[in-house]
């Protein structure tokens, strides 16, 4: 089936205006696959339909199902491994080091789905530095996400998505099918609804922000008012990890790449600091 | 990189090898721990090896507790791919030398991480 072109532009203008997300041309098999459902659930023929439907009264908590349904994406446990390596490996001792007596950490884990990259960060921190005491701030556009990582319970098919065997031993228990994260890792995340378009959430100032690919769906300027925005909630020595294909050159110099192995670990530039 | 896959299921076995495949493997198969290991005592090496728990002749839990034994196999990285997905029977299956474990069914995906948080994609793939 086709989508029409005007159903395209319609949905792309729309998640421009409340995400940011650019939905170039050729993302139509996106907008048809996640919008399908929710043609279904309304019992309407198409997406076409649906859209129709939409355009001609569009209530508000329809176009944010619409905008929560291409706005989130398929996340895993340890996703790409190595930002979290680098994480403990490097970001916590350097921040450690330069800050003598810590003995707190707070992160911020920006566009955060359903939650695995919060709860990894917990784990990854419980692990490698049981004494500090670690408060995660975990932020996403979509509501029905944020419900879902709050429970701390998932699918067989997620646990199975990256989360190494004897974490998932060691930290999640059986309960019917699913399976659920201590309450010791439930303590350490707070969810909380945010538009990254909007001003930083509250949790902070933060030593570490996790914002990973979240800039490849947006133009230029975006990419600089998003990544200035980081700036003023990250603390003078802070570390902003981004997905392996984004970078802060070119488009923010508040930032200095830090070379750890492939990943893309950036330093809250000192002349920047306040 | 080579990758043996235990599996009395045929189908299975040939699931499990296409994905691999596709990752960059050379595989070979076996339909228990038995065949397993007449294809290591006969000095074939692999990097990988993915093991049903349920199988006759030797079970794949027996067959880690057997490679663990010998020290020329240590190299050798385990990874149960099972329908067993009780809590219990990860921690026995981890505690005789598993290094990892898959619970049936799984996505294509899921087998990739799995071999990401094991260091075990080859390095064209990487890239």
């Amino acid at each position: 089936m086709t989508l029409a072109a005007d159903t395209f532009s319609f949905v792309a203008d729309l998640v421009r205006q409340r995400s940011a997300i650019q939905l170039e041309s050729g993302k139509e098999y996106l907008v048809e696959s996640r919008l399908l459902p929710l043609a279904r659930d309304a019992k309407l023929p198409s997406v076409d339909a649906y859209v129709r439907g939409l355009r001609s009264v569009p209530r508000q908590h329809e176009l944010e199902r619409v905008v929560e349904a291409l706005t989130t994406n398929e996340t895993s446990w340890f996703r790409d491994v190595t930002p979290f390596r680098a994480l403990t490996d490097h970001v916590v001792p350097e921040l450690l080091a330069s800050r003598p007596g810590t003995s707190s950490l707070r992160v911020w884990s920006a566009a955060c789905s359903t939650g695995q990259e919060a709860y990894t960060i917990g784990m990854s921190l419980l692990e490698s530095a049981p004494k500090l005491r670690v408060h995660i701030t975990a932020t996403d556009l979509s509501q029905e996400v944020l419900v879902k990582g709050r429970s701390g319970r998932y699918s067989q098919l997620e646990v199975n998505r990256g989360l190494p065997a004897p974490m998932l031993v060691k930290h999640f228990t059986r309960v019917g099918t699913d399976w659920e994260i201590s309450q010791r890792l439930r303590s350490m995340v707070t969810f909380s609804k945010h538009n990254l378009m909007h001003a930083p959430p509250a949790g902070g100032p933060f030593d570490v922000v996790f914002l990973r690919n979240v800039l490849i769906y947006f133009d230029l300027a975006t990419k600089r008012d998003v990544l200035r925005r980081a700036q003023s909630v990250v603390r003078p020595g802070g570390f902003l990890l981004l997905g392996a294909a984004e970078t802060t050159i070119g488009i923010d110099d508040g930032w200095e790449r830090i070379p750890v192995g492939r990943s893309s670990v950036y330093r809250l530039n000192a002349r920047r600091a306040a | 990189m080579r990758a043996l896959v235990i599996d009395d299921s045929r189908a299975m076995r040939r699931i499990v090898s296409r994905i691999l495949a596709e990752i960059g493997y050379e595989t070979a198969e076996a339909a228990d721990g038995r065949q397993a290991l007449d294809l290591l005592e006969a000095g074939e090496r692999f990097d990988l090896a993915c093991i049903d728990w349920n199988m006759p002749v030797m079970n794949g839990l027996e067959l880690v507790v057997a490679v663990r034994a010998r020290r020329e196999w240590r190299d050798l990285t385990m990874m149960m791919v099972t329908t067993e997905s009780e809590h219990g029977q990860i921690v026995r299956a981890l505690a005789a030398g598993a290094h990892e474990y898959l619970i049936k069914p799984f996505t294509p995906d899921a087998i990739r991480d799995k071999l990401e948080l094991l260091g075990l994609v080859p390095q064209e793939e990487m890239a």
